[in-house]
C-alpha cells in the first residue's frame, strides 16, 4: 500500500525528525565533510540520554571551533590545543556533568599531545572526540600529524616524506596503551552501517564521562574534500582506500 | 576565625586561597613558589572545603585549567614564577578576552631564560603591559609583606569577580620565601552551583530550559564585532584606573626627595628613607599596591612639591617609565636597580639615592 503525500506528511506517520539539540543554523562546512555527521550524532545522543542540562562541551581551534553555534548546550572554546585542559578542570569542578571535548587531528595530535596523554593518563572523566581527516582543514590544508606517508598538502606539495616530515602519528593506539583510558575505538561515518557504529560508540562516551569511568577516546577517520582536493563521493572512496587500511577500525579498547 | 600564624609568603597565599573559598587550584612546580602546591596538597582542602587541587603537566595545562574552571563561573587559580609565567601568556590573553575572572600568581626570579631563582622584578612590564598577545590588561597587585600576600589573596579574587578580569599577583622570591607573623583570613564557604548560576548567569554550569545556551568564546572572526569586544574591554581599563588605585605613602607629607618602589624595594626603601631621614634627609616612599591600575595622578601630585624621585627595581628600569609619564618632565626622574636576582642592602640604595638625585 502506498501512502499519499498528506499521509506521508501526518506526525503520527513520522519515522525521523531533526533532533532538537540540534540548532537550525546553517553548517558552514564543506559538502561531504564529516563534522556534520559527527556533530549531529552527538546531539541525537545528548537528547535520548536527556542530559542537555548536563553536558558541557569544549570546542577546539580547527573547522569544529564553531561546535557551538550547532548543538544547544553551554560550550566554552579553548586555545589550540588545549581542549582536555579545559575539559579536566570542568569535570573536576562539576563531576555529576557530562563533559566532552571535541578535536581534529592538528589540535589533538600535534600542538594539544601533552595535554591529550596527560588527561587520559589522568584518567579524567571525559569524552573525547577526535576528528581525523589526516590534514588541517581550517588553515587551508597543510600536512597534520596523521597526514598519510605519500599525501599531498600545501606543505607537502610532493606528498609527505619521512625523512622531512616523520611518520603519520597513530595517537589513537598510544592513547589506548594509557591506564586512564576506559574506552577507545576507532569509527567512520561514511556508511549507514559506520554512522550507527559510531552513534554508538559516541553514546558509551558520554555514558563513560557520566558514570566517571575514566577517559574514552572516539576516533572518528573522517574525510576533507577540500583540504584533499577531490569531490565527496571521491573523498569517501579514497578514504576506504587509503585512511582506513592505515587507521584501521574499531575498538582498540572497552573495560 | 581569623588565625595569627608565623608563615611564609608563598604558604600564606595557599592557606587565604583555602580560606576565601577558591574552588580551584591548579599548579605545576618551579622555584621560588613550590611551597604554594606544597602547601595545597598538604592541607588536603578537598577534604574540607571542597577546593579542587591539582598538579598539571606544565604551565601551559595551568592557565587552560584555570580557564575551564573559570568558565564555569567557580574561583579559580594559578601560581607560578618567571619562565612558567611566560609560557601562560596565550592562555592569559585568552582569558583577557573572554573576560573571565582569576587568580594569577607571579612569584618573579630573575631572568631572562631560565635565569635564576633568586628574586626579581623583571616581569613588571609583562605583568601591567599585556604580556600576551591583543591588547588586554590585568589588575596587577604588589604586595610587599606576608600579611599582604594574605590580605590580596582574597583582594584579588573581588576584584577578579568584580571586574570580570584576570587579576595576578605579583611578588617575588623575597616575599614569597621570607616569614613573619600574619593574620590570616576567616573561613568562607564556596558558592553552591545554584548561587552562581544567580550571581554569574555567564557561567557554563549546564545549559537549563529558562535560558540560551552560554559560550565562553575568544574567537570572533567579524573585525567589526572584534572592535566592540576591545572597546568593551578598555571601558572596563579605563573604569579599573578610576576607582582601584592602592597605594602607601610613608613620610612622603614635607618630603624633598621621593622614592617610589613596591614589594621588595619598596621594604628595602623603607629603610632607606630612615637612614636617609637620620642623616638630615628628607625623603619619602610612595609604594604602589596596584601597578595597574598604577598611581598615575598620585604620582603626578608630586611632582611640583618634590626636588626629584628615585625608582628602585629589581629590574634594569621598567616602572621608572610610568613614573616618568606620570610627571611628564616636570621633574627628574632616575632608576637604580639590581639585576638577575642581586637584592641591594640599603646602604647601597641610600649611597645610590645621594648620587643620582641629591647631589645633582
Amino acid at each position: 500500500m502506498t501512502m499519499n503525500v498528506n499521509e506521508i506528511i501526518d506526525p503520527k506517520n513520522l519515522v525521523y525528525a531533526k533532533t532538537k539539540i540540534l540548532n537550525d543554523t546553517q553548517m558552514h562546512y564543506c559538502p561531504g565533510c564529516s563534522h556534520s555527521v559527527v556533530h549531529k550524532l552527538i546531539a541525537e545522543v545528548i537528547e535520548e540520554l536527556d542530559i542537555q542540562e548536563k553536558t558541557i562541551g569544549i570546542a577546539p581551534v580547527g573547522c569544529a571551533v564553531f561546535g557551538y553555534k550547532y548543538i544547544d548546550i553551554d560550550w566554552q572554546q579553548a586555545a589550540h590545543g588545549r581542549a582536555p585542559s579545559l575539559a579536566t578542570a570542568v569535570k573536576r569542578l562539576l563531576p555529576d556533568r557530562c563533559v566532552f571535548t571535541y578535536q581534529g587531528d592538528g589540535d589533538l595530535a600535534a600542538i594539544g599531545t601533552a595535554e591529550t596523554i596527560h588527561t587520559c593518563n589522568r584518567g579524567e572523566n571525559i569524552a573525547i572526540f577526535f576528528i581525523n581527516n589526516g590534514i588541517y582543514g581550517m588553515t587551508g590544508g597543510q600536512m597534520a600529524p596523521t597526514t598519510l606517508n605519500g599525501m599531498k598538502s600545501t606543505t607537502s606539495p610532493s606528498g609527505r616524506t619521512v625523512p622531512l616530515g616523520g611518520y603519520p602519528l597513530d595517537i589513537t593506539k598510544l592513547l589506548a596503551q594509557l591506564d586512564g583510558t576506559c574506552y577507545v575505538t576507532r569509527q567512520s561515518v561514511h556508511k549507514l552501517a559506520n554512522i550507527r557504529r559510531a552513534k554508538n560508540a559516541i553514546k558509551k562516551a558520554l555514558e563513560n564521562s557520566l558514570l566517571c569511568k575514566g577517559t574514552s577516546v572516539v576516533e572518528i577517520v573522517s574525510t576533507c574534500s577540500a583540504g584533499w582536493n577531490m569531490s565527496p563521493a571521491d573523498s569517501n572512496t579514497w578514504m576506504e582506500q587509503n585512511m582506513i587500511p592505515n587507521y584501521p577500525l574499531g575498538d582498540l579498547k572497552d573495560i | 576565625m581569623e588565625e595569627v600564624r608565623l608563615l611564609k609568603g608563598n604558604e600564606a597565599i595557599a592557606e587565604a586561597a583555602i580560606r576565601c573559598g577558591c574552588d580551584g587550584y591548579f599548579g605545576y612546580p618551579i622555584t621560588p613558589q613550590s611551597e604554594i602546591i606544597e602547601t595545597m596538597m598538604a592541607l588536603e582542602p578537598w577534604n574540607t572545603t571542597g577546593m579542587v587541587v591539582l598538579q598539571a603537566e606544565s604551565e601551559l595545562a595551568t592557565i587552560n585549567m584555570v580557564f575551564g574552571a573559570a568558565g564555569c563561573g567557580k574561583k579559580a587559580m594559578t601560581t607560578s614564577s618567571s619562565p612558567g609565567v611566560s609560557l601562560m601568556q596565550e592562555g592569559i590573553s585568552d582569558l583577557a578576552c573572554a573576560e573571565l575572572p582569576c587568580v594569577l600568581v607571579n612569584v618573579m626570579r630573575g631572568g631572562p631564560g631560565i635565569g635564576t631563582i633568586q628574586a626579581a622584578q623583571a616581569d613588571y612590564y609583562q605583568s601591567v603591559k599585556g604580556g600576551g598577545h591583543g591588547d588586554y590588561k590585568m589588575i596587577v597587585l604588589a604586595p610587599a609583606s606576608v600579611q599582604e600576600m594574605a590580605d590580596h589573596t582574597v583582594l584579588a579574587f573581588e576584584l577578579a569577580f568584580k571586574y570580570r578580569i584576570p587579576t595576578m599577583i605579583l611578588t617575588d622570591g623575597i616575599i614569597g620565601q621570607m616569614m613573619e607573623k600574619a593574620v590570616l583570613p576567616p573561613f568562607t564557604p564556596r558558592l553552591t552551583d545554584d548561587e552562581i548560576r544567580i550571581k554569574y548567569p555567564w557561567a557554563t554550569l549546564g545549559k537549563t530550559p529558562d535560558r540560551a545556551p552560554n559560550y565562553i568564546l575568544t574567537l570572533e572572526l567579524y573585525s567589526e564585532d572584534m572592535e566592540i569586544i576591545n572597546l568593551r574591554l578598555q571601558a572596563n581599563y579605563k573604569r579599573i584606573q578610576e576607582s582601584e588605585v592602592r597605594l602607601e605613602e610613608i613620610d612622603c607629607e614635607d618630603a624633598d626627595y621621593l622614592i617610589i618602589a613596591f614589594g621588595t624595594s619598596a621594604r628595602i626603601s623603607q629603610k632607606v628613607v630612615e637612614m636617609a631621614r637620620e642623616e638630615g634627609l628628607k625623603v619619602g616612599l610612595l609604594r604602589p599596591i596596584t601597578l595597574f591600575p598604577f598611581p598615575t595622578k598620585e604620582i603626578k601630585a608630586y611632582a611640583s612639591r618634590v626636588k626629584s624621585i628615585l625608582t628602585v627595581e629589581l629590574n634594569a628600569g621598567q616602572m621608572v617609565d610610568d613614573v616618568r609619564l606620570a610627571v611628564n618632565g616636570e621633574v627628574p626622574v632616575s632608576h637604580y636597580g639590581r639585576l638577575g636576582g642581586i637584592i641591594p642592602s640599603p646602604d647601597e640604595v641610600l649611597e645610590a639615592m645621594k648620587n643620582l638625585i641629591v647631589n645633582h
